[in-house]
């Protein structure tokens, strides 16, 4: 690592954190102040910058144990929440529920295009909200479970142990979807009109976690983090993770490329940022909200805080034909600002621009962790391995 | 004169009347113009009829007597599609499929605001948001 001129570690900004001196700006102001009085003073100045975002996060779901209070015991090999399907092939009366899956009897696409009104999301946000859930287990029975069903109407407070564990969160850069047939196509990017009526985005931009950390100088397994309202933890790199993309000179990829792997415990989530979601003609999902801490250790890394909208750029691809083709066509790149403003020109043609993400949700996950960091309830953790990324 | 004055609202005609050429009387009388964005009769020759009308407001008000008065039941839209605010997230996605920019994102606060007034309660965002915070009253079926 080049010298730098600031030196700080986490142990002396949770010094100053605990004492209630610690400077502690959200992203979007870290743009600001690393813009007016540059990398080194602003490395001097600020401790924390705080990030947010509120995506559509598909790779979620719900690890949970549901007890044997009531003997005979149990060896769950089919269990639903709310007709809800998870995965039983765990442990006696351990499960997995995923974000994604549908109930049981929804009609999925056969009338297309599909709501897919209830799922693994709304499940959760469900059991978040304190309310009721239906669940049922079907077993074979053991000498040791004898049991072969078991029905109950549950809460989050009935379940012993459940941990939100998302195998793949906060993509670092993602395509912005078009549709160049002349026929709507409805994705996991949303509706896309035909003849590239609409280009459809998901980031929180220069709030977004990984645009402020894009080499994870600071993010690794074991950072404590803002999970769904809750504390959860960075577990390491998640699926699909891309170390080494294609950056431009501020480090951020020019394609999607690092992801994380975060679990936190479900019962001191939110509702309000674990929602679930319907996607018309493709299915179920969950928006997840994440804040991630970013201590500006140098000025190295006030530097990369410092990103803005600008500094993004964000590939171009299609939806239509190409993306389920398996394609690798890139129409062009746009800046992340320039997808905020409203309207791009994508081919010479000007298309209406849609987000995906909630700014305004996401802006209020980096405040509230802010207001968690000032008011010393949070403080930052050292990583224990690092995220590979070059 | 000044059309500066502009409403959607739903008309209900009932099955005497759904055959009959009324609203082209308010052009012809009341110096309004109109734009029909949905119509349909049902089975049962019961009229629903989703129009803009443009015109003073003085016009606007005659126009309307005058199709209350032809037995003609008047609705404003605004009164059948609402947003459950504590359940909307701003996330946009709506306003992709809103077809006449009722729906659309504020570029300063980044928020999804709702402009009821443009609103032709065509549905669409009922059917797109993923959370199902839009909610179209369909007491008549024409969603």
């Amino acid at each position: 690592m080049a010298h730098t001129k600031v030196n700080k570690t986490i142990a002396e900004i949770n010094e100053r954190i605990r004492s209630g001196k610690a400077v502690v700006l959200n992203a979007e102001e870290m743009t600001e102040a690393v813009r007016t009085m540059g990398k080194e003073k602003a490395a001097k100045e600020v401790d924390v910058v705080t990030t947010g975002t509120f995506s559509p996060m598909c790779s979620s779901g719900l690890l949970f144990n549901i007890g044997q209070k009531e003997p005979p015991t149990i060896k769950t090999s089919k269990v639903t929440l709310n007709g809800v399907p998870a995965y039983a092939g765990l442990a006696a009366v351990d499960g997995y529920l995923g974000a994604t899956e549908p109930r049981e009897d929804d009609p999925l696409n056969k009338v297309y295009p599909g709501q897919f009104k209830y799922g693994g999301g709304n499940v959760i946000e469900d059991l978040v909200a304190g309310r009721t859930v239906s669940l049922r287990a079907e077993a074979y029975g053991t000498d040791c479970y004898p049991r072969k069903s078991y029905e109950k109407e549950i809460t989050l407070a009935d379940l012993p142990h459940a941990e939100l564990f998302n195998p793949r969160n906060c993509y670092q850069n993602y395509n912005a979807a078009v549709n160049l047939t002349s026929r709507i196509v409805y994705t996991y990017m949303g509706p896309l009109k035909p003849n590239m009526r609409n280009v459809n985005f998901a980031t929180a931009g220069c709030l977004s976690p990984l645009f402020n950390d894009p080499l994870f100088k600071t993010i690794g397994l074991g950072t404590r983090i803002f999970l769904g309202g809750g504390i959860g933890y960075v577990i390491g790199a998640g699926t699909q993770h891309v170390p080494n993309p294609k950056r431009n000179e501020r480090g951020i990829p020019l394609s999607p490329a690092g992801t994380l792997e975060l679990k936190g415990d479900l019962k001191q989530m939110e509702a309000r940022y674990l929602r679930g979601l319907s996607f018309i003609g493709y299915g179920n999902t969950m928006s997840v909200g994440v804040g991630i801490p970013i201590p500006v250790l140098n000025e190295e890394i006030a530097w990369y805080t410092g990103v803005a909208d600008s500094d993004i750029e964000m590939p171009v691809k299609d939806y239509g034909h190409d993306y389920p083709n398996g394609l690798p066509r890139v129409l062009q790149h746009c800046t992340y600002e320039e997808l905020k403003s409203g309207e791009v020109e994508i081919m010479g043609k000007k298309v209406e621009t849609v987000p995906m993400t909630s700014y305004p949700i996401s802006l209020e996950i980096a405040d509230k962790l802010k207001e968690w960091i000032q008011k010393g309830e949070f403080l930052l953790s050292e990583p224990v391995e690092k995220i590979p990324a070059w | 004169m000044t059309k500066e004055y502009r409403k959607n609202v739903h008309l209900t005609f009932p099955p005497t009347i759904s055959g009959s050429p009324v609203i082209c009387d308010l052009t012809k009388m009341f110096d309004l113009s109109f734009n029909i964005l949905k119509a349909q009769i049902t089975p049962r020759k019961e009229g629903h009829m989703t129009v803009e009308i443009m015109g003073t407001k003085e016009n606007y008000q005659k126009g309307i007597e005058y199709l209350e008065k032809n037995r003609i039941v008047v609705t404003p839209v605004t009164q059948r599609i609402s947003r459950d605010e504590d359940s909307c997230m701003h996330c946009g996605m709506c306003t992709a499929i809103c077809p006449n920019g009722s729906l659309f994102v504020d570029r300063e606060k980044r928020i999804v605001v709702f402009d009821i007034d443009r609103c032709t309660a065509c549905g669409m965002c009922v059917r797109v948001c993923p959370v199902n915070a839009m909610h179209v009253d369909a007491e008549n079926g024409m969603i």
